[in-house]
């Protein structure tokens, strides 16, 4: 049985949205911070930042963007599919999503684990013996690289409860806001990584 | 019902997005393996840009939402490049 609707229902869709987009730009000012703090020791340590970005793995950081890329696009149909009144479509799509977001993780857990085998982690010997560039590097790759999965790991978290809200029919065609700002928070994880992939793998 | 949430966007313009965006990120592991000497950051930072434009415009609806949302992420990305340039006239000039 459908609930009758409420004529006085409580609710302020756009108050919502703006109240996710305020906190996305807590977020941005965040690691915006962390980008700042990058560039500066970029600029005063420029040898060192070259030598120390070799050591990463241009080929699994080029694998995760394209990961993340694509489940972004999955999580933004979903949104689409809710709207064309599709719950099975919308629900396979933020499933695909998670898993996407759990690949991710499986690959980062092998590029962190192969640099610490490697003896490369803050405050390992082998790192307290190199520059103080190389330091810089390293402390930031796994502080923005740790905060930004993280953030993966909210983000799975988030898009999951909105699921169980989607089967239970909580979430409809004309409902769907907290869906939208679960996608919203994914794209946030995705913007950051567009930066985040060039600084820190791609650098010659 | 509520004008805003009319709008739907069609599932083929997430792929068209999705492969510009993939074609994107190709071109910068393309460029950054050739040396362009000191344009190699900036040509891999000018395609980041690029690429999170398109993610707020349409993976974000910043284009059919209400203005209001544009203007806001205007701001702060504003804000945000005030602190940088204050940051690095400091370091450059100090």
């Amino acid at each position: 049985m459908n609930k009758p609707a409420h004529i006085d229902e409580h609710r302020d869709d756009e108050g919502a949205k703006t109240g996710m987009w305020i906190f996305i730009f807590t977020e941005l000012i965040l690691f915006g911070g962390l980008f700042i703090v990058y560039s500066v020791y970029r600029y005063l340590n420029p040898a060192a930042f070259h030598l120390a970005a070799e050591e990463l793995d241009t080929f699994i950081g080029t694998v995760n963007t394209v990961i993340l890329l694509v489940s972004s696009m999955t999580i933004a149909m979903s949104i689409s599919a809710i709207q064309y009144k599709n719950k099975k479509l919308t629900l396979i799509l933020m499933s695909v999503t998670i898993l996407l977001a759990a690949v991710f993780m499986v690959n980062k857990y092998f590029e962190w684990s192969g640099k610490i085998s490697h003896g490369i982690y803050p405050g390992s010997p082998t790192l307290m013996e190199a520059s103080q560039g190389e330091i810089l590097f390293f402390g930031l790759y796994y502080a923005m690289t740790g905060l930004h999965a993280i953030h993966i790991i909210i983000g799975v978290a988030f898009i999951a409860y909105v699921m169980v809200l989607v089967a239970k029919d909580e979430i409809q065609h004309d409902n769907f806001v907290i869906l939208e700002n679960s996608g919203l928070y994914w794209h946030l994880v995705d913007l950051i990584w567009i930066f985040l992939f060039p600084l820190f793998y791609l650098i010659t | 019902m509520e004008k805003e949430h009319t709008h739907i966007v069609k599932y083929k313009t997430y792929v068209f997005v999705l492969i510009a965006l993939l074609f994107m990120t190709f071109a910068s592991v393309a460029i950054t393996s050739i040396n362009l000497g000191p344009y190699t950051v900036s040509a891999a930072l000018l395609l980041a840009s690029i690429k999170s434009i398109l993610v707020l415009l349409i993976f974000m609806h910043l284009k059919f939402d209400k203005k209001f949302y544009s203007l806001m992420v205007g701001g702060v990305l504003l804000l945000f490049a005030c602190v940088i340039f204050i940051t690095f006239l400091d370091y450059l000039y100090r």
